[in-house]
Order: structure tokens, then C-alpha cells, then sequence
């Protein structure tokens, strides 16, 4: 594959003359699409590229997109599913804005995705399904492979399900069956057009239909015709390698985000010597912690799938009372249920995680898409003055680290910790460096074991406080002596007895403030390489990966640019004030309607600027790229 | 039916005995009771706390959990540990805290608008579960704490703040309710009769699994007087039935016995003795595992209170959701001990 119209060829290349056909080409970063119908394993065929690229050792960043709909109509657009992939030779940020390549399994594929394209782009296409009925089902009159509309791109007519079905023919499977193959002739297409290496994913397909050994078969040899057909096809005249990055030494594996959540979650509990009970309702998109939790019962891990998103929370507070760590999972309106409980803990001062996932809203929204609409909600989404702490990752592997200082603030404070991770997030995935587990926090906490009265009583008051954390002593049942009661009551500090005094519930308020702005948090990096910058552009959670691209090709163009992100949404971090008036502007860019910047506007008094879309999608980095280099130079937002 | 799984079959069995001898006066707190004066919630706190002794467990592993209304104070007033947590969900906390503690003896305190109105969902789905808890849902047909709302096991036709020209809701029959739920253990008793209070109190407490004892319950300033019938000597006797285990069903004054039989349709009725043959009596099982037995007698008086079953309805041995969960745990760490380190590097990676 070559650019043959002279544009952009299928990779981007630093540079090269023309190298002879049989001679791989260097590109040094590669996006592609794979974009079929729900169907027809998008997600499988992307999620094994990713392997093979992950296990070259590119880095690279992954954008799953899905309808709501496990089986929307075949050959539909709202039925299409896609999986885009990002590699590259050098440490990325982004899934990647504009696919170079895009694998369309069908014209719905094809329609729904053309848009993204830039000129040149390779388009992959399985001219089987381009039947008059399917181009029908999304309004095209006429094949669009036969018109004026791709002559911008370099396109490839593949007739993937014939092919396929010749290729399987041998295993005996049914004609149906056997087509049901052409993904993995799509993937070994791509395999070869980018040099990946191909073994794992053989051991692959035969390990995921070990209990089909003809399937599996039919699979491989699918996947082996797609590798042949890319070879042995003049029109495939060159291939493109993209080499390993240069990361960080370790080991690495690749995590989504909701995984490696899961494995914080699993850490904690490791590391604080604590059981964890996690308390959930499944929910798109956080149903896969609850999934990947119930498999890890062997570190003392309990699920429990409760009747609904209030149970979950009830019975993980419940877990927290007994002396667990608690947790609970669940996206946006799940949160909006959870609320009652959440202000309950926030009364009785126990340890409770909730990991809100956030997808597009209000209401049930857009379940499968991304936003980042949940951050007011998190922090005052509850009745009365509910202070609690907030924290956001801000890349698929950074949800390990957050869960871990998530459990570390509910631990230490003896309160709830709202952790807002994303749709985009949650599915997406990145190279992570695994931790050497000695060096992971030691979380251990120490439960109270006699009395604390302060006068001497002999008598256990369950709101005596750690003076400097602010912390009351835990006591779990089935200590001797201890014996308390809490509850949702206001209380008198200490003692802990109901009080409805009017000062009395003044200074409680303010104390359980004061705990939660006492929480220790670190100070805020701030990407400055020249030191020059007059503008910041400042995001939180998954925004991370666009405006850091951004700044990059900001910085590339000859600008200069700040960028800082915040992980610690309460409190925020000590040094934010000081960052915030360091510099003439400050750009938010954020997924939902300007959130952050109106808390920034009213706590710092800082003219905070924001730039927000709520698409459903990631930021790309081309469209903050654009808009951060108007500011810099100069434009209003 | 008995499932024989190595669980086991004691409510208690995991709880730490006492090593001291109790009272009543330990189990007492150092708070106020504040009901109002008559209330009925008053002879169960004293059932409580006079017949936990008895059990011989550790003070220190006793937790009472409520949720909001009148008896959810409950919790405050015994010297053991507690929670007054939130709206109907009393249950949720519960099954948390008894599946992560098994050494733990977990009550919940309810009532009719709690547990069967905003909490009625968790209520159902702990029963289903058979979590290890027994829970007191004290019944007085009214809403107390906001002050004289109907609630869902009030009679229909009520007049009350909400309800000026009469409820036009169908009220619920709880212990109908719960066993249909699946709830492997159920009763009814009286507040007014410390005696039959007590006895069911145990038996709640050694039934491994789910426990729902329905309390009927006064409330003097509410809904005074609806079950005044069944405190009337006369009345009492005559209403009144007393399930036994294995017993024909009988009850009433000596000059008018009367008992259960089965009609020709198969639905149970009240019969006089000197009108049937003793043969044709219903035997009360309460360990059958088809629950139509159950819910047959539940449906025998219900609203009206004439007749009032009271007694064990159903108590049947089957695995707890507690039990099976922290098996399953146990199992696994067995077969596979916990290595951090193995999975977080997984079997895919690279080095670089």
C-alpha cells in the first residue's frame, strides 16, 4: 500500500526515500479504524491488534466506540461499531484524530466513518456486503466504491467474505459460520501491512475456542489468508513498519482503564490488609470492574451484585462498618441513587469508595459514550454540606494510581472518595509500566482496641479525633468494650451522642469540611518546558491525552504553551492558586458545559476560559491544537 | 427441605460466646428512651434485651441496624454496637456486614413504612437471599415518625392527614409478602405478649439464614387501638391462633373449640370441633419446602385479625447467600493463593 495519489501515505513517515516494494517502510505513528457492524467482532479484531502492536513494544492508545444496542439492525449506522487503534515509535497521548487507515466491514461502516478521514487515507473495504440492499439500508443510490467520493483516498476492494469462506472451506463449517471468519482475515490484512508479528494471536484464537477446536481452526486459517492475501496482492505493494518506542525500562503490559481500576481496587485491599467488598449494579460502562472483581475472590475480594444501585452502596458501607474496605462501581444516574447513602457515610466517617465511570447524561443519556458531566455532581450532589474527597485519573493506566490514593484518603480520613473516571477512560488502553508491588503505599490502617474517652471515663466516644488528619477512631464490632451506636443523626462531636443544638451542628459542619480540606494532596506539576508561557490550559481526568498532544504541536509550531492537569479535584491541590495566577490565561477544556472553570472562577478569582464539547467523544488533538493556538496568539475565547 | 452443604445450620454458630454471664441491664444503653408514652416498642426493647442473655453470646458481637422511622431508634437504646442509618435500607447495610463477618449476630430493626414501603425492594431481595440476619418488622399500620401518613399495611378506607377521604390503597400482608420472597424463616407475634415475643425471638435468632419476624405493634397516638381486639381477654381467645410445629391447628375458648381443615376446594377454614372429625385437621409443618402450607395460613384472617395466625410460618434449612459467598472465597484463596505481583503483571508483557 502505497500513496499512490501522492498525499499521505497510510503511516506518517519522518521522512524516506522510496524503498523498493518488498522493503517494509518506517512510519512512525499509524491510526486505524476498524469499523464493521456490531456483529461482526470490531472490538475483538481491534483489541488483537492492540496486543500484536503492544507486544512489539509500540506505545499506543485505544478509542473503542459502540452503539447502546448489543445487536442494533444489521447493515445499519446506528448499528456500527469501531475500534480505533493509535501506535507509535515514540510515547503518544491520544487514540489519534484522524484515522490513516479505516477497515469498513460494510457501507454503513463506510458511511459512518468517511467524515473522519484526511485526504489520503487508505480505506480497506470488504466489497462483499456492498450488496444493493445494504448501500440501500444507509441511503447511498450507488456504490460508493464506484464513484467520484473516495478518489481522495487510496482504497482497497476486498471481497473479505468470499475470500474468507474459500479460506475456511476445509473445516467443514456452515457457509454462515464461516463467514462470521472475515474479521480475522481483516486482522491478518492489517497484520501484514504493518509487519506485526503474528504468533500470539494464533495461540490466541486457539485458546479462545479451545472448546471448538473447528472454529478455532477456521479462525486461524482465516486469519492466515489475510495475511497471504496482503502478500501475495500487487495492489498491497509495500509494507510499513512502525518500531518499537523508546518508554521508560520495565516490563509492560497493556491495561484498559476499568482493569487496572480493578487492580487498584485489588491492591488496596492487598496492601491496607484489608478484606474488600465491593457492592455493585451493573451499569454500562462499569459493569467490567464488577466482572473483573468477582475474579479475584482468592485476595479476599467479595462481590456482591445487589437488586439495585442502592444496595450496592448500603452493603459496601455496610462491609466498611464490619472493617472492609468498601467499595461500590457505577456510572452517572447510579451515582444519582447512591446519594442518600453517600451523605450517610459522610455522617458516620467510615472508609467508602465509589468509582463513578461517567458516560454522556442526563438521565440514561448516552451509555456507551464519554463525558465528564459528573463533577459537580460528585462534589455536591448530595443534601446538606456533604464534603467529600474527589479524584480523577487521567489515562486508562493512571486509574491503578488513583484507586490506590483513593483508598488511601478513605482510609487515613475515615471518608467517602468519589473517583470520576470515563467512558473513554474505562475502555480505552495504554502500555503500563507494572509496579514492583513492595513499592506500592502501605495502606495499613490500626482500628481502635480500647477506650478514648477524653475525660477519663473509661468509655469509648466513637467521634474522638486524630488532631491532625481530623480522623475519628474506627472500631469494628466484635471489639470488647467498644460497643457504639451511629448514625445519620447529627451528633456531638467526641461523644458522638444525637444533639440537635443549634452551634453544635455548626461546628460539625464546619469540622467535616475542615477534615476534607485537610487532606493531604500533592502539589500540582506544571508542564512549562521554556518557562515562558503567558497562557495554561488546565483539564482533569481523561482530557489528559488531547491537550497534551495539543500543547505538543502548540509547542511544534513555536509557541509556548503550560499545561497542568489536575488528579485532585478535592481538595485541589495546595499550589493551584499560585499556578492559576502565574499566567494572563487560563484555558479549561472540558467534556461537559464548563464545570471545573466555574469552580476555578469562584475559588480563585481567576478569569478561567473554558473550551468545552459534549459530543459524546474525546477531545480531538487537532480541533485544542487549533483553539489553544488562537489563544496563544492572542484571540478572545 | 435440608440442603447439606457443610454450612452450618446454627444462627450462631460463628458468634463468640460470652465469657461473662449477662443481663438485661448490659444490653442497656445509657440513652433515654424517648417513644412515646404506650407505645408499643417499649414490651419488644424489653423482649430484646431480656431474652439476648439468654443466647450467650459476646455483647461485643451483637449490631443492630435500622433504617428511619419510630423503631429505628431502637438500635440507640441497646447497649451493643448499632447503626441508624438511612431510609429503608437498613437491610443493604445489614447483608454487608453479615457477609463479611460471619462472627457477627445482625438485626435489623424495621417497620411498616421502612421496610415494606421505601425499603420494600431490599426487604424482598435479602429474604430471596437468605443472608444470615434476623429482621423485627414492627408493624403498627400507620405512619408514626411523620406524623399519621397511611402506610402500606394500613386498612383501606383509613382516614388520616394524607388519606382525608379514605385510603384507596390494598394493603400489603407482610408475612404473605415474605413468603413469597422465598424467605426461609417467618413469624408473627404480638407486642402485648412478652411470652409468645420471646419464644419467637429465638427461634429468629438460631435460624441460620434469613429471619422476618412481623410484630404487631401499637401505636397510641396514630393508629391507637388496632389490635386492641387481640388484647381483649375474650376476643384474644377467640381470634387468636398459636402455630405449633407438628400440632393440629386448635385454638379458642374451652366452650368453642375451634381448628383448621382443608375444604373441598383445598383452601383452609375455620371449623368448630364438635363439627369435624379430629382427623381432618390441619398439622402445622413449618418445615415443608413448598411454601403453599405457609402462605395458606398467612391468608387466614390477614387484615381483619379473625382470625390472627401467629407463631412460625415457615422455617427451612437452606444455604445462606453468606455462607455460599465467603465459601467461594475460601475455596479460591485454597486453589489459588493470592499473589499481587503475578497478577498485576498478568501473562502479556514486554520489556523495555
Amino acid at each position: 500500500m502505497v500513496a499512490t495519489n501522492g498525499q499521505r501515505p497510510a503511516g506518517q513517515a519522518e521522512s524516506g526515500p522510496d524503498e523498493q516494494a518488498d522493503t517494509p517502510r518506517k512510519a512512525n505513528r499509524v491510526v486505524i479504524r476498524f469499523a464493521g457492524d456490531s456483529g461482526d467482532g470490531m472490538q475483538l479484531t481491534g483489541d488483537r491488534f492492540t496486543s500484536e502492536a503492544a507486544a512489539f513494544g509500540n506505545d499506543l492508545a485505544t478509542l473503542p466506540n459502540y452503539p447502546a444496542e448489543i445487536r442494533a439492525p444489521a447493515g445499519t449506522l446506528p448499528g456500527v461499531s469501531s475500534f480505533q487503534l493509535h501506535f507509535a515509535d515514540y510515547d503518544i497521548l491520544t487514540p489519534g484524530d484522524r484515522p490513516d487507515v479505516l477497515v469498513a466491514m460494510n457501507p454503513a461502516a463506510l458511511k459512518a466513518n468517511l467524515g473522519d478521514l484526511s485526504d489520503g487515507a487508505t480505506v480497506v473495504v470488504n466489497t462483499d456486503e456492498f450488496t444493493k440492499r445494504n448501500l440501500k439500508k444507509v441511503g447511498y443510490e450507488t456504490s460508493p466504491l464506484d464513484s467520484a467520493e473516495l478518489d481522495r483516498f487510496t482504497v482497497h476492494r476486498v471481497a473479505m467474505s468470499e475470500l474468507t469462506k474459500g479460506a475456511v472451506a476445509e473445516t467443514g463449517l456452515t457457509r454462515k459460520e464461516a463467514e462470521r471468519c472475515k474479521n480475522m482475515f481483516a486482522l491478518g490484512l492489517l497484520s501484514w501491512m504493518y509487519s506485526r508479528p503474528t504468533e500470539d494471536t494464533e495461540r490466541f484464537l486457539r485458546e479462545k475456542f479451545a472448546g471448538k477446536p473447528q472454529v478455532a481452526e477456521a479462525n486461524v486459517l482465516a486469519f492466515r489468508a489475510g495475511w497471504n492475501y496482503g502478500e501475495t496482492t500487487e495492489s498491497f505493494a509495500v509494507t510499513y513498519e512502525v518500531a518499537a518506542a523508546s518508554l521508560p525500562e520495565g516490563t509492560y503490559r497493556q491495561v484498559t482503564g476499568n482493569l487496572a481500576l480493578a487492580y487498584g481496587l485489588v491492591g488496596a485491599g492487598q496492601r491496607s490488609e484489608l478484606p474488600v467488598f465491593l457492592g455493585s449494579y451493573p451499569i454500562t460502562p462499569a459493569s467490567d470492574v464488577l466482572h473483573e472483581m468477582a475474579k479475584h475472590k482468592n485476595f479476599g475480594v467479595t462481590t456482591f451484585q445487589a437488586e439495585d444501585e442502592i444496595a450496592g452502596v448500603g452493603a459496601a458501607l455496610g462491609a466498611s462498618f464490619g472493617g472492609s474496605l468498601g467499595v461500590t462501581t457505577t456510572s452517572g444516574p447510579g451515582l444519582a441513587l447512591k446519594s442518600e447513602t453517600i451523605g450517610l457515610a459522610v455522617a458516620l466517617e467510615l472508609p467508602l469508595l465509589v468509582c463513578d465511570i461517567q458516560r454522556g447524561g442526563p438521565s440514561t443519556g448516552l451509555p456507551t459514550k464519554t463525558e465528564q458531566a459528573d463533577l459537580l455532581q460528585a462534589l455536591y450532589g448530595r443534601n446538606g454540606e456533604s464534603p467529600v474527597a474527589v479524584l480523577a485519573p487521567r489515562s486508562p493506566a493512571d486509574c491503578f494510581d488513583i484507586a490506590m490514593e483513593a483508598a488511601r484518603i478513605a482510609l487515613t480520613y475515615r471518608t467517602p472518595v468519589l473517583l470520576l473516571s470515563d467512558g473513554a477512560t474505562a475502555n480505552g488502553s495504554e502500555p503500563w509500566l507494572v509496579p514492583d508491588v513492595n513499592e506500592l503505599p502501605d495502606l495499613r490502617v490500626s482500628f481502635a482496641s480500647e477506650a478514648n474517652a477524653p475525660d477519663g471515663s473509661g468509655e469509648f466516644w466513637p467521634y474522638v479525633r486524630d488532631p491532625e488528619t481530623l480522623a475519628r477512631d474506627w472500631a469494628v464490632p466484635g471489639t470488647p468494650g467498644l460497643e457504639h451506636r451511629v448514625g445519620g443523626l447529627e451528633k456531638v462531636d467526641g461523644k458522638g451522642s444525637i444533639s440537635y443544638d443549634p452551634d453544635n451542628h455548626d461546628e460539625m459542619v464546619r469540622l467535616r469540611q475542615r477534615k476534607i480540606d485537610g487532606v493531604e494532596v500533592p502539589e500540582m506539576p506544571v508542564d512549562d518546558p521554556s518557562g515562558r508561557a503567558r497562557v495554561l490550559v488546565l483539564g482533569w481526568g481523561s482530557s489528559y491525552g488531547p491537550i497534551g498532544a495539543a500543547c505538543r504541536r502548540v509547542r511544534h509550531r513555536g509557541m509556548e504553551i503550560a499545561q497542568a492537569h489536575l488528579r485532585y479535584l478535592n481538595p485541589m491541590p495546595p499550589n493551584l492558586g499560585e499556578v492559576l495566577a502565574a499566567y494572563d490565561r487560563v484555558i479549561v477544556p472540558e467534556m461537559n458545559t464548563g464545570q471545573l472553570a466555574m469552580l476555578l472562577r469562584s475559588r480563585y478569582l481567576v478569569d478561567a476560559r473554558s473550551y468545552t464539547k459534549v459530543a459524546g467523544l474525546p477531545f480531538q488533538a487537532e480541533e485544542l491544537e487549533n483553539v489553544l493556538s488562537d489563544v496563544v496568539q492572542g484571540s478572545e475565547l | 427441605m435440608t440442603t447439606d452443604l457443610g454450612f452450618p445450620t446454627d444462627g450462631l454458630a460463628e458468634v463468640p460466646a460470652s465469657g461473662e454471664e449477662l443481663s438485661a441491664k448490659d444490653f442497656t444503653s445509657d440513652q433515654e428512651v424517648r417513644w412515646c408514652p404506650g407505645c408499643g416498642d417499649y414490651a419488644v426493647l424489653a423482649a430484646v434485651r431480656g431474652f439476648l442473655p439468654e443466647l450467650g453470646i459476646a455483647r461485643e458481637n451483637t449490631v443492630f441496624v435500622s433504617g428511619i422511622g419510630c423503631s429505628a431508634r431502637f438500635p440507640y437504646y441497646m447497649n451493643t454496637y448499632g447503626m441508624h442509618s438511612i431510609h429503608g435500607r437498613a437491610p443493604t447495610i445489614a447483608t454487608g456486614l453479615a457477609t463479611t463477618r460471619p462472627d457477627l449476630n445482625v438485626w435489623v430493626v424495621t417497620g411498616d413504612g421502612d421496610g415494606l414501603s421505601i425499603g420494600g425492594n431490599h426487604l424482598v431481595h435479602a429474604l430471596r437471599r437468605n443472608v444470615n440476619i434476623t429482621i423485627l418488622l414492627f408493624n403498627n399500620r400507620i405512619y408514626g415518625l411523620t406524623k399519621g401518613q397511611y402506610s402500606p399495611t394500613s386498612d383501606q378506607g383509613m382516614v388520616t392527614k394524607s388519606t382525608p377521604a379514605g385510603s384507596v390503597d390494598t394493603p400489603f400482608n407482610p408475612v404473605s409478602l415474605a413468603l413469597g420472597a422465598e424467605a426461609s424463616f417467618v413469624a408473627r407475634t404480638l407486642d402485648s405478649d412478652r411470652a409468645h415475643l420471646t419464644e419467637t425471638l429465638r427461634a429468629a435468632a438460631a435460624h441460620r439464614g434469613s429471619s422476618l419476624v412481623e410484630i404487631y405493634q401499637n401505636c397510641p397516638i396514630f393508629n391507637d387501638g388496632a389490635f386492641d381486639v387481640l388484647k381483649d381477654k375474650d376476643e384474644k381467645q377467640r381470634r387468636l391462633i398459636q402455630l405449633h410445629h407438628d400440632q393440629p391447628i386448635t385454638f379458642g375458648p374451652e366452650h368453642e373449640r375451634c381448628g383448621v381443615v382443608r375444604d373441598e376446594n383445598g383452601e383452609l377454614q375455620v371449623a368448630k370441633l364438635s363439627e369435624v372429625d379430629e382427623h381432618e385437621l390441619v398439622t402445622h409443618d413449618a418445615h415443608r419446602d413448598d411454601t403453599s402450607h405457609a402462605f395458606a395460613l398467612s391468608r387466614l384472617g390477614g387484615q381483619h385479625l379473625d382470625p390472627t395466625v401467629t407463631g412460625v410460618f415457615r422455617q427451612v434449612s437452606r444455604p445462606t447467600y453468606d455462607d455460599q459467598a465467603r465459601a467461594q472465597l475460601s475455596e479460591a484463596a485454597e486453589q489459588k493463593p493470592p499473589d499481587l505481583q503475578k497478577l498485576l503483571t498478568g501473562n502479556n508483557t514486554w520489556t523495555i
